[in-house]
């Protein structure tokens, strides 16, 4: 049998939960023996080369991009897995969604106290980038999602606990330790 | 003296006072009910309803129902389990429930039952209400994105004269627990941190006090909330 395909992506996120896929310390040797890496910031892989048996999306959807990730993603992969606090409620980013997106650049780009070069009062409206969405929404109100591992950052033994069980069919037996939200 | 009574729990006998409330007379009985707006010796007001359970075949709240004998109580069914939930994961998309940066975070009750219900992430969408967060007293902060106007700080914080400095204000969505601010000039600092304790989520702060306790010691990072009232079985 093939080795199962993981693909991974951090979208409005701190990168913090691919810390915690690492945090997994010397266990990263027989992941590398259970799967296989795609589309990946771990590998620098940019784009979908096949499609994938486990996607993990950590960080909610904040703009455009993140959306269009998101739902490459869904189509790619057969099972998607959101991870840590902000792809399951928005995190800290959807702090924002309390203000009115044209104060939040404002803020930002031209009022804020340590603005101080914006002299032509620009705001970023480039074509190339991104649009921001009214409010950070978590993943699942975007796609659907199969499976949820909470936890700011997920607990290194949550995710390898998750992973495995999940590419050898075996139940989870987690610890009442590991599962939290902070 | 009180009569000694006795009444089944999910089929278990468990041995009771007439009167008591029967999330007392379960924990008695080592069995644990979960409670949110409760709070042992005040009145209590079952406006949560996180501990209904099935008496002879009527749903009830365990809080302000009083033991009676032979009395048939479910507590325990995967439906309940899943009607807690329901509660719960409505609790936490109606406000802004920020766990990882919130000072009460693992001494929250509201975060412990999900654990304990095995909560992931709230099946209902997002609101993210617009909320204030009160910072003008001189002890305390009330941050109203975490209120769950569960009363318990309204029925429990009394200043010396028996007057209340919380108070529900306005209606229906627009409901909130404000601060009396002439009440809250006085407040002394162990009446500030009892409403802090109080408070079964991090929506009253005492100014100056947060993240005393580090990761790993808190209330809810070793054992689930009710575990320690399961032990005495």
């Amino acid at each position: 049998m093939s080795k199962p395909i993981v693909a991974t992506a951090s979208l409005a996120g701190c990168f913090g939960c691919h810390m915690s896929i690492l945090d997994i310390d010397e266990r990263i040797l027989p992941l590398i023996d259970l799967v296989e890496f795609n589309k990946s910031p771990i590998d620098d892989i940019k784009e979908f080369t096949k499609t994938c048996d486990i996607g993990i999306i950590e960080g909610g959807c904040c703009n455009s991009e993140n959306v269009h990730v998101l739902k490459e993603f869904r189509k790619h992969c057969k099972i998607l897995i959101s991870l840590g606090e902000c792809a399951i409620m928005g995190g800290l980013p959807a702090l924002r969604n309390g203000i009115p997106i044209g104060e939040c650049l404002k803020e930002a780009y031209l009022e804020g106290p340590t603005v101080k070069n914006n002299v032509h009062k620009i705001l970023p409206n480039d074509s190339e980038l991104p649009m921001l969405l009214d409010r950070v929404y978590p993943c699942h109100e975007i796609v659907k999602i199969d499976y949820f591992l909470p936890g700011c950052p997920p607990r290194a033994d949550l995710i390898w606990d998750a992973l495995v069980a999940l590419i050898t069919g075996k139940e989870m037996k987690l610890p009442y330790e590991v599962i939290k939200f902070d | 003296m009180s009569e000694k009574i006795a009444f089944t729990i999910d089929g278990v006998t468990c041995k009771g006072e007439k009167g008591q409330f029967l999330v007392d007379a379960a924990r008695d009985n080592g069995i644990y009910i979960p409670t949110l707006c409760n709070i042992p010796g005040v009145n209590p007001k079952s406006c949560c309803r996180i501990c209904t359970v099935y008496v002879n075949g009527l749903p009830m709240t365990a809080c302000s129902l009083q033991v009676f004998d032979g009395m048939e109580i479910i507590n325990d069914t995967p439906a309940l389990i899943e009607q807690r939930k329901i509660i719960l994961e409505a609790l936490f998309v109606e406000g802004n429930h920020y766990c990882p940066f919130c000072e009460k975070s693992g001494n929250c009750m509201l975060q412990a039952l999900a654990y304990r219900f095995g909560m992931l992430a709230p099946r209902f969408p997002y609101t993210f209400p617009v909320r204030e967060v009160d910072a003008s007293h001189p002890k305390i902060i009330k941050d109203q994105n975490r209120c769950i106007l569960c009363k318990r700080c309204i029925k429990a914080i009394k200043d010396e004269k028996g007057r209340s400095i919380f108070a529900y204000h306005r209606r229906g969505n627009k409901l909130r627990v404000h601060i009396d601010p002439k009440l809250a000039l006085a407040l002394t600092d162990e009446l500030a941190q009892k409403a802090m304790d109080v408070c079964p989520v991090g929506s009253i702060l005492v100014r100056e006090k947060g993240y005393r306790v580090p990761i790993g010691q808190r209330t809810y990072d070793k054992m689930p909330i009710g575990s320690d009232i399961e032990v005495k079985k």
